[in-house]
This record gives C-alpha cells, structure tokens and sequence, in this order.
C-alpha cells in the first residue's frame, strides 16, 4: 500500500448522491482475479458508449463526452469530490481498487456506504467525510474555477482550497498511522496473536459447536 | 444501567482486545467465502507466506459465476472459469470446513447453504466478501460483509479492526394482511428510511410481525439490511430459530445442542436496552411493494403511481428522480400496475428459499405466462432447496406455466454468468438491487417478492395480487 501523506491535487467532481459500487466498477469486471488493472475501466458504463469487458484496450474504446472523467479540464485528477452515501451497494473491493488505479488518492462527500469507506483505506485512499455545506462550497468553487486543486494534509486533518477556505476532518488513530506509513493491517493484527489464541481456546471451551 | 441490545451482546462476547479510541479486535466464528472476492486475499496470504487462520472456520462455495444451466458443458466463459478454477485451488491448498464445488449436490448461493447446513449458529459473527451477508443476523449472529483486504485479514488473523456501530431498532408489529411478505417488509422499510438510513447503524428488527415470520422470512428482511445502508441486520433468537436450526449438518448435537438451546435463549435485547434510534411500522400498513426507480428506496405500494419529479421538493432528490425515469423509460403518473415486463427472475439470496419457491408456485398454478414475457426464470437458492421444491411438484407447476427451471447460483441477481437483462429490457425481480446495469447494460428491474413476481409473469404486467 502506498503511503499517503499530503496532496495537493487536482479535483473531479461527480455530482450525484447514491453512486453504487456497481457503477464504480461494473460486474464483468470482477471475475478477475487481479488485484490491479480496473483502472481504465472505473465508472465504465458512464464513461464509454459502448460494452466494455474484461481485458479490453481502453484507450480507442468510444467515449461520453459528458462524463467529467472524460472532460479535459478534469484530466489527471486526483481527488474526487462526492454526494450522500458514496460507494453503496455491494461490498466490492474492485471499487476502490478501480479508483486507487485511475489515480484518486482522496474521495471528499457528506457520507460514505459502511463497506465502501473501510475498503479505501486498505487501498492507500483517505476517504474524508465534510458537512453538506462544506462540499456544497466545495462543488460551486469547483465549477467556478478550472483547474480547482485542494490541499490534503493527513497529519494537520485538514482541506484547505485556494481561496483560503479550511475545514478539519476526523479520522481513527490507527487508520492514520497505518495510512501514512502505507502498513499492513494484518502484520499489526498479528502482534497480538497471543491475545487471539487465549480468546479462541475460551470460545472454544464455552461454545465448543462454533468449533465443530 | 440499561440493558444490553443483542448487539451490544453479540459485540462484547467477541472482543480480542479494546485500543483507547475505542477501536476493536473482534474474533470471527464463521468465515463464509465465494470466488469473486476471494482470490485476491488468497494470493496475499501467499505473497506474505501466511496460513488461515483456522481453516475450519471456513464454508465455501462457487455462485456468482456458474451457469444455472446446461452444466454438461461446464462453465463457457473462459475468464469466469478461472475465477471458479482458482476457488477450487485455493480450497485445496489451504483448506475449508465445507466446500461445495461447481456441480456437487448441495452447490447454492453462500447466503442460503451456510444456514440450511447448520453453518450460522446463534451467538456467532460471520463474515463473507459479499454484503448481503447481513442475511445470518436472522439468526441472532452478528453478520455483515466485508471487503477483500478484509477477506484476507480475517484469514490470517480470525479478527476484524472494527468500531461499534450505532443501533436503530425497528418494529413491526401487528399481523401482515394475505399475500404480504417478508420482501414487503424489507421494502417498506427501505422505503422509509432510505437507502442510507441505517449507515452507521446495526439494526435490530422487531415486533410481532417479525417473530411471526419463518427462518425464510427473517432471512429476507435481514439481508435487505445493506440495501438500507447497515452492513448488519439481527433479528433475537427464539423457538423458531431453535427448530430451525434441529438436526442441520453443523449444528450442535447431544448435550452441546441443549447447552447450546439454553444460550441462545438469552440472544435477545434486554427489556431496558436503549437504542439510539426507533423506528415503527404498523404491519396493517404494509402492501405488496414495487420499486419502480434506480435505487432501492424508490419503492411504492403496488397501487401507487410513478412519482412526478415536481412535486419532490429536494433539488438533489428530484435530480435523481427524473435520472431514474429517464434510464428506467417511464413516465410520472404511469400506474405500477400499468407497467408492462420482458421478463422475470425468481431467485437470489434474497428470496431463492423453498418458501420463496412455494410462494410463487402457489400463485403459477395451472396459469400460463404471458405472451410478452420473453423468459421467467425460476433458480433455487441451493440444491438443498431444488430436490426440496421437485418433492413437492414445484418444478412442474413452473414450467407448465412456462417458466425455466435452473440450476442453483446467483445468476440473473447480478448477472455475472451468462443470465441477463439485454439494454431496454423491463424484469419483474426478486432480487435485491435495482441499480442501474444490475442485470445487464441498460437493464431495468423492478423489485418486487416472489408472488408478486409470479403474478407479473401470468399478466405480463406488475398486479395486485390481493386482488388478483
């Protein structure tokens, strides 16, 4: 996982509340069995006119020239401002996968899907939650100005825009550290094996059925 | 003090250890595992030279991309192949509890083979890489779904870093009328509180109309739960679980069975317990639901009417409704009852349950399908439920009416396999989302339970059935 400090960023708006994983990355994608490579095929039904499958060149597939991913003013963004409840439906982690590998390293919305925001931070992408006002500001600031970035600062918790604007956003200890040093959860987990060993034998003796 | 909700029961019996921030380690009874979000967390323990964790944690299966049918030509699509291939392989490299490969007698959907063995016990978490495992809270677990960096945790460690949610509890008390079902209450729910309504929240469903429910029906709603944004839904254990649960694969035997009985006995929030939210419905109020949007919050009583985006005053909801009828190619003030279907799927982990299965037969029998209903599609939830349902005839009354039997899988819920809407195609479906694509590219769904399904199928248009 690569770390995440501080961003300074171009910013890519998708103004829709409730875009599922589905949309994100749709289904036929999944059957791979990569852990990379969804890039090029992120929003997929969004972005291209036509079919898109598992292992296509996108790079002469027909293209909708409305999608923002496809606008020239948005190209090599890396952060994606959001509306309520970004990344629901299904528990897919081919979703941030897809967004890590087209380039987003930060998602900015009011609300986030449970599943959808514990998956971004396994992928190195800090996923920050802001009032409706503030993204409200966010989204007009945006549209006002082409070539809109904002700086993202991990340690500091804070989003700051060009125009001074500020706000702080909150985010677990742990996930913090692991986020910054791009770690493995599992190697952490692991320190307390012995913890894990002496609840289990417990369980077990109490519950033997789970056991069986 | 208050009382304890069954979450926070379900929750304190399974904490490893607590960090200052309130963060958990949380142990993982059951691990429930299928090939899309898998072999990712399989390839990282290989990569880091790690086992699981305990293996025998492990149920697994292939569904979401099997054939339902033709299965003497195995699987066609050479990249969903893989994906199945490499289950197999990395079940036999590192071991599971159960395993039913592609084409084995009790090969099903994970959300309805895990219960009808006997796998999810009361008292348990469990988890899976898919997030309709919110379906075993029925049975007073702790179940949600997770994604594959977790899969992977969860192998390694047999924990989650988790933080407690919020708890909302919901009531539905009173008696369903006739032809209301479990989907209709999930539905409804939905309906009211919106498809991020339980973000944040573990719900806990209650009230008379809810412990009146079967196993099937308490399944149903619980894994509707996501779609009304909680990852985990729970319903307490009681004497419906307990005879449920007599005699499966995996559930206890001898003195453990009563050991076990007299546990589950307390998984139920105490009388005292607070929630930080309630939630009422009467079940007198409850119709038979259609949705007739993109989303599964855009629900309506079966009587109503497609809704006008003008009279929506929120600027980002109306927005979403005039997108939703644009894709979906309806009209504000169009019926429900008006909209004419190309075809319809029974099935998924949602409702593929023999109940589901004799709920729909009941309303085929000795009927036809429609002229313009191109396909209805029958697929059972397991093996378990297909041998269950040709017992009884079922599989005849469906394909009298002109319905397709299947083999049991995912199939036409997600359509990762070959079972699909094509782009403008109108399905009447027991599925669980109606996004847009869900089925195929440019296919539109409409969710809806399996009589109401059924019914749909025979008149080529969404009915009321308590009229019908």
């Amino acid at each position: 996982m690569k770390p995440f400090t501080r961003l300074s960023g171009l910013v890519c708006p998708i103004d829709r509340s409730n875009v599922d994983t589905d949309a994100i990355i749709p289904k036929q994608f999944l059957k791979s069995i990569a852990r990379s490579g969804y890039g090029p095929y992120l929003f997929d039904e969004w972005r291209y006119t036509d079919h898109g499958e598992p292992g296509m060149d996108c790079t002469h597939r027909p293209k909708k020239p409305d999608f923002v991913l496809n606008q020239p003013r948005y190209q090599g963004a890396q952060i994606l401002l959001a509306r309520e409840n970004f990344g629901c439906g299904s528990s897919r982690e081919h979703a941030p996968w897809a967004i890590e590998n087209y380039g987003f390293r930060v998602i900015i919305a009011p609300s986030f899907a449970d599943i959808f925001f514990a998956n971004t931070y396994k992928n190195g992408v800090l996923p920050i939650v802001a009032a409706s006002d503030v993204v409200d500001r966010l989204f007009q600031e945006c549209a006002a100005s082409e070539g809109y970035s904002l700086d993202v600062d991990l340690a500091a918790q804070t989003v700051t825009s060009p125009s001074g604007f500020s706000f702080k956003f909150d985010i677990t200890p742990q996930r913090k550290h692991c986020l910054a040093n791009g770690l493995d959860e599992i190697g952490l987990t692991l320190v307390h094996a012995d913890e894990i060993r002496a609840f289990e034998a417990r369980s077990k003796s109490a519950q033997p059925w789970f056991f069986a | 003090m208050a009382g304890k909700t069954l979450y926070d029961k379900l929750w304190d019996s399974h904490v490893v250890r607590q960090e200052d921030d309130g963060t958990c380690l949380l142990y993982i009874d059951r691990h429930l595992v299928h090939e899309v979000t898998s072999p990712q967390a399989f390839e990282g323990l290989r990569l880091t030279g790690r086992k699981p964790w305990r293996k025998d944690s492990i149920v697994a299966v292939a569904d979401h991309n099997t054939p339902t049918n033709h299965w003497d030509r195995g699987i066609e699509d050479p990249v969903a192949k893989c994906q199945v291939d490499t289950l197999d392989s990395n079940i036999k490299e590192f071991g599971a509890l159960v395993y039913f490969p592609f084409k084995h007698a009790n090969q099903g959907i994970i959300h309805v083979i895990a219960p009808e063995n006997g796998a999810t016990l009361p008292g348990m978490t469990v988890v899976c890489g898919d997030s309709h495992t919110a379906t075993h809270g029925a049975f007073a677990a702790l179940a949600h779904g997770i994604g594959t960096s977790e899969v992977e945790h969860v192998l390694a460690t047999q924990t989650l870093i988790q933080k407690k949610s919020k708890t909302m509890l919901i009531t539905v008390d009173g008696q369903l009328a006739p032809c209301v079902s479990a989907k209709d209450v999930a539905l409804a729910i939905i309906g009211k509180i919106g498809t991020a309504g339980g973000t944040g929240y573990c719900i806990e469903f209650a009230g008379s109309a809810i412990r009146d429910l079967s196993m099937e029906g308490r399944m149903t709603v619980c894994n509707l739960t996501i779609e009304a944004g909680a990852r985990a839904g729970i319903i307490a254990a009681d004497d419906t679980t307990v005879a449920y649960l007599k005699g499966r694969l995996h559930a206890p035997k001898g003195a453990d069975w009563e050991r076990a009985v007299a546990h589950w006995q307390t998984l139920h929030s105490d009388a005292d317990a607070v929630f930080d939210t309630v939630v009422a419905l009467r079940a007198e109020d409850i119709e038979p639901q259609v949705t007739w949007g993109t989303s599964p919050e855009q629900v309506l009583a079966v009587g109503g009417k497609v809704p006008n985006p003008a009279d929506e005053s929120d600027p980002a909801k109306r927005a979403s409704i005039v997108r939703a009828l644009q894709y979906m190619g309806l009209s504000a003030g169009t019926p429900l009852t008006e909209i004419a279907i190309d075809k319809v799927f029974i099935g998924s982990c949602t409702n593929s349950r023999i109940e589901d299965l004799r709920a729909a037969a009941a309303v085929a029998k000795g009927k036809k399908i429609a002229a313009n209903v191109k396909l209805a599609l029958v697929v059972p939830g397991s093996g378990m439920v297909k041998r269950q349902a040709e017992a009884e005839g079922l599989d005849k009354i469906f394909t009298e009416a002109g319905f397709e039997w299947r083999e049991p899988g995912c199939s036409m819920c997600l359509a990762m396999n070959a079972d699909r809407l094509t782009a403008g195609e109108r399905c009447a479906s027991t599925s669980n989302r109606n996004f847009e694509g869900r089925q195929g590219p440019g296919g539109r769904t409409h969710l809806v339970s399996p009589a109401m399904a059924a019914a749909a199928a025979v008149a080529g248009h969404f009915v009321d059935i308590r009229h019908a």
